[in-house]
């Protein structure tokens, strides 16, 4: 077929395109993904009984900033990833951000415990278990932003594999605090981002794979 | 002064195929064929000066490209170049068909530079290799039938509707996600 044949053709095609289909799929895949872990959370773990006691202490919320923006950031990066053509290279930075700050916290808290603290607050009580249960919840929202990412166009399929994963994983984590008996910077820093990684490297396998176009 | 010069061509060039294309995006099927047909010129040269060595194949990676304008253009964001988005596409499609090559020819520049797809031009279409009408045969008849009386027989949607008794929805439908198809057999024939 000719070029100019192949034009006609497209042309003809030309319905009014929707604005701001990213946002829209990543809405979805918020609210999905949020509510399908919530929903894990509530029938296999349970909200930790002393969740009103514990929102009253700051380190609550140290955990639940750090899980909120590292949910932005990677938001900012899908959909950056999502889009030919955007700028990505600030993404690296978005993302280590949080994970720098948290760490920095966390190596302070360390640096003036007592010595034989300093594992009890790294590993709290849960450190086996808390990267799978992350992980776990995360499926909902893992779901969800592959198909987001599948109906944009990624130019970096690995990148947005990632990317993907690790937005599933901060919701996955964000869900957990609710659960999660945990608040110790050192234990939340590594723990938790660990759990948060394991989508996000599975998303980096995957997108290679599933999110060429 | 030449360069200041050529700065401001692309900005304008760059101002007039946005125009075009938000026209598209809004539905305007003769501003979209104006816009689409300026791209290819432009896409043909930018592919032609990569693919030196594989000549043969610079028409089907453009009408390829063109495709995948036509399938992601809901992925333009309207605060960002045109030209930004469609030479990543380009480049998408070219490093996928260099890979696919196997070291065939090697990118021998960074494609960074945004403003390159504009400096190039080439209205003189080669042929190509890739016979779309062949690979649409192997579409399915609801998306296949809407395609051939829509588009390449130019009758509407209410007369393609009658003649192969869909209903209109599902010869617009059959159009658009035959598109899909047709994308996505392009990919799998490589």
């Amino acid at each position: 077929m000719k070029t100019e044949e192949f034009i006609h053709l497209l042309a003809a095609d030309a319905d009014a395109v929707p604005v701001h289909a990213d946002y829209r799929r990543f809405a979805i895949t918020l609210m999905s993904g949020t509510a399908g872990a919530f929903l894990l959370m509530l029938l296999f773990l349970g909200i930790r009984p002393d969740l009103m006691t514990a929102a009253a202490q700051p380190l609550f919320w140290v955990k639940v900033g750090f899980v909120v923006s590292l949910l932005a950031a990677s938001l900012f990066a899908v959909l950056r990833l999502a889009r030919p053509g955007a700028v990505v290279t600030t993404l690296p930075v978005a993302l280590a951000l949080p994970v720098l700050v948290m760490w920095l916290i966390a190596g302070t808290m360390l640096g003036n415990a007592e010595p034989d603290q300093r594992l009890a607050l790294f590993l709290g009580a849960t450190w086996a278990t808390c990267p799978f249960l992350i992980a776990l919840l995360s499926i909902p929202a893992f779901i969800g932003a592959f198909w987001a990412m599948r109906g944009l166009a990624p130019t970096r399929p690995r990148a947005a594999g990632f990317g993907a994963g690790l937005l599933a994983g901060s919701v996955a984590a964000l869900v957990y605090c609710l659960h999660c008996p945990e608040m110790q910077p050192p234990f939340i820093g590594y723990w938790y981002l660990a759990g948060m990684l394991i989508p996000a490297a599975f998303g980096c396998i995957l997108g290679g794979r599933i999110l060429r176009w | 002064m030449q360069r200041i010069g050529q700065q401001e061509g692309l900005r304008a060039k760059e101002a007039r195929l946005k125009q075009l294309f938000l026209g598209a995006l809004a539905g305007d099927q003769q501003v979209y064929q104006e816009f689409l047909r300026e791209l290819s010129a432009h896409l043909r040269a930018f592919l032609r000066k990569r693919l030196i060595s594989l000549p043969d194949e610079v028409e089907d990676l453009v009408q390829e490209a063109l495709l995948a304008v036509h399938n992601h253009r809901h992925t333009y964001d309207p605060n960002q170049p045109v030209s930004a988005w469609v030479q990543a596409i380009a480049k998408y499609k070219l490093v996928d068909l260099l890979r696919r090559r196997g070291g065939h020819e090697r990118l021998t520049d960074s494609l960074d530079d945004y403003d390159d797809l504009l400096v190039v031009e080439d209205a003189e279409a080669g042929q190509a290799r890739r016979d779309l009408h062949k690979l649409m045969d192997d579409l399915p008849d609801q998306q296949r039938l809407p395609i051939i009386h829509t588009k390449l027989e130019g009758l509407s949607v209410r007369e393609a509707a009658q003649l192969t008794g869909m209903s209109e929805s599902a010869v617009k439908v059959g159009v658009h996600r035959g598109l899909k198809a047709l994308a996505a057999m392009i990919r799998g024939q490589k």
